[in-house]
């Protein structure tokens, strides 16, 4: 610990006021979307703004949810889009109807939850493989995966669609996990996590007769726990916000997400700020609650990620 | 480690079970690498040498280069190049040296309150680019904007100003959200760096007299050069790929001053439906970015 006198230096408190200031304009935009959501109409284009409501109502809420209706979930048979007479795809199964951005809530956090799982399980196992196993094109391997992390993943997006459409996945949230899933970045974070783990403990499994998949699960797992924690947050919290890859990839109403459904919004009620803030709000805040509470692991993979990046 | 015979091609069994168990544990991951990753990449490059339009033919038709021929001549896609550059040359100096900055007064707060800090500074990029944009695009209108009524108040402008429909400040309120998008992650690697400078080396040189200036170019900055660099190069391709906050708010205008790069291959591919151009543009793009990523490891190296 530091010994010695503490003092504090103008230079630290004229820097801490400075620091405080940007806090206050970074949370801002937070600020005016959610306090936005509950003004009224005439507070919302006030020339003079109300920097906190007046009051409080839900309009644009209601507004929002009673735009447009859709049922809650859908189930359609694999590849239907082929055969059936509209081109569409065969729903066998439908939940209530519900106001659409319920739906493209729900389909959003469909999107994450699975790209989660799917990445995890998939990184978690090749990331421990490439940092404690000796194989043939193990090099060649890895030197591909990080060569793909440095290029930017948009400029495949176009192939992408095309790909998507002749697999009959286009239009399907399907479109938007598989490549979330494929992108090497989990790869290489559970690689950096696994290389902490002992030789012995690998050979000690293998002595007492424990088979590959034995030892993943009873040995690795445990061991790299945080690192998938990390991974995990890291994924749903951007494939949440993925909105350029939504958008080429989803079209229709019922397949939406969050965030397409709010700049479909905009672009069709491009002043009615309310109605807007209320759209962000319910796009905004799961994700940030997600973020604040899951915030620990989170950081780590975020350093863990640049490590020898 | 002595071997017998009987013992290396017992080991080379064992390789070999390695191996294919290695590839087993692969396969899952692989699937989806290879299926959406790597050949969405070589059909980009591959389809960038095709006339390759919607409607037009059934058919690409094989034109070599001639579409990397047809890119240059392009005004629109020279004035989205440029405006690209102008947005990676002003926002990556000033994200690193901001992020330095909040990341060098919060390292050594209190654990509660940096992590408070850090994450009022991430919350702009876990709110979501389209979330972020339409709460901007109100606050720089024309009428109910914060910003003209601010302006005014401050007696830093006289009438409204249009920001975002006026060439002279477009780009520049794009640089500014992208700014205030791109800082989140940074601050969160250097606070880890600066935590993680070696406090001994710190102590010794204050036992030697080294003021604080001196402490953080002589010891600090050479140990969080690696984290530099590292922020350096993603900076720099997120801002390459600078993209929604052009879709969502401007669309390019007014008269192309906003185009990006990303967003003009965005248009040309979804609006113009001309996919082997538009992939043309991308395999630039990723060049240039592979090449600045390059450079920016040699000048670390060198230093």
């Amino acid at each position: 610990m530091n010994s010695g006198v503490k003092r504090i230096s103008p230079y630290k408190i004229i820097s801490m006021m400075i620091l405080i200031i940007l806090a206050i304009l970074f949370a801002f935009p937070l600020y005016w979307i959610v306090t936005g959501a509950f003004k009224t109409g005439a507070s919302i284009n006030a020339t003079t703004p109300d920097w906190f409501p007046k009051e409080w109502v839900l309009d644009n809420f209601q507004k929002l949810f009673s735009r447009q209706t859709a049922p809650l979930w859908e189930f359609a048979i694999p590849f239907s889009s082929k055969f059936s007479a509209d081109g569409n795809a065969i729903v066998f199964a439908a939940g209530p109807t519900v106001p659409a951005a319920i739906r493209w809530l729900v389909n959003t956090v469909f999107m994450a939850l699975m790209a989660m799982a799917l990445t995890c399980l998939t990184a978690s196992m090749a990331g421990y493989v490439l940092a404690k196993k000796r194989f043939k094109g193990r090099a060649v391997l890895f030197g591909l995966i990080v060569c793909a992390m440095a290029l930017p993943k948009q400029v495949i997006l176009i192939p992408l669609l095309r790909e998507m459409s002749s697999l009959s996945l286009y239009n399907t949230i399907w479109a938007v996990i598989f490549p979330t899933v494929g992108w090497p970045f989990g790869v290489f974070l559970m690689k950096q996590f696994s290389e902490g783990i002992p030789g012995e403990m690998l050979e000690a499994a293998r002595i007492d007769g424990a088979g590959e998949i034995k030892t993943f699960a009873s040995i690795v797992i445990p061991m790299i726990k945080p690192g998938i924690g990390a991974l995990a947050i890291f994924t749903f919290i951007n494939s949440w916000n993925d909105y350029f890859m939504q958008l080429i990839m989803l079209s229709s109403t019922n397949r939406l997400t969050i965030s397409l459904g709010i700049a479909k919004l905009q672009a069709e009620n491009s002043t009615d700020f309310g109605l807007i803030m209320a759209g962000a709000t319910l796009a905004a805040v799961p994700i940030i609650i997600v973020f604040i509470a899951f915030q620990k692991y989170f950081t780590q993979g975020i350093t863990m990620g640049a490590v020898k990046g | 480690m002595a071997k017998t015979a009987n013992t290396t091609s017992r080991s080379r069994v064992l390789a070999m079970r390695e191996t294919r168990a290695a590839y087993l544990f692969l396969l899952p991951s692989l699937i989806f690498f290879v299926g959406f990753v790597i050949i969405p990449m070589v059909l980009c490059v591959y389809t960038s040498f095709f006339d390759s339009t919607m409607g037009k033919d059934t058919q690409d038709i094989f034109i070599g280069l001639q579409n990397y021929v047809e890119l240059w001549k392009d005004p629109i896609f020279l004035r989205s190049l440029k405006n690209t550059f102008i947005i990676v040359v002003v926002s990556v100096p000033t994200v690193c040296i901001f992020s330095l900055w909040i990341a060098s007064v919060i390292y050594n707060l209190k654990g509660p309150v940096l992590s408070t800090f850090r994450c009022i500074f991430y919350l702009p990029v876990v709110t979501g680019s389209v979330a972020v944009t339409v709460v901007w695009k109100w606050m720089f209108n024309n009428y109910y904007g914060i910003f003209n009524y601010v302006g005014k108040g401050l007696g830093l402008i006289d009438t409204n100003i249009n920001w975002l429909g006026d060439e002279r400040f477009a780009l520049w309120c794009i640089i500014l959200i992208l700014f205030t998008t791109s800082v989140g992650q940074p601050i969160v690697l250097y606070v880890s760096a600066l935590g993680n400078v070696d406090s001994s080396l710190v102590e010794a040189s204050q036992v030697d007299g080294a003021n604080s200036f001196q402490l953080f170019w002589k010891i600090k900055w050479p140990l969080i050069m690696p984290t530099t660099l590292y922020i350096l190069v993603i900076t720099t391709i997120n801002s390459f790929q600078c993209f929604a906050l052009i879709q969502l708010l401007t669309s390019g205008g007014p008269n192309h001053s906003t185009d990006t790069v990303m967003y003009y291959i965005y248009y040309t591919a979804f609006k113009l439906y001309r996919y082997g151009y538009a992939n043309s543009m991308g395999v630039i793009l990723a060049i240039f970015i592979a090449v600045l990523s390059a450079v920016q490891f040699k000048l670390a190296q060198e230093k």
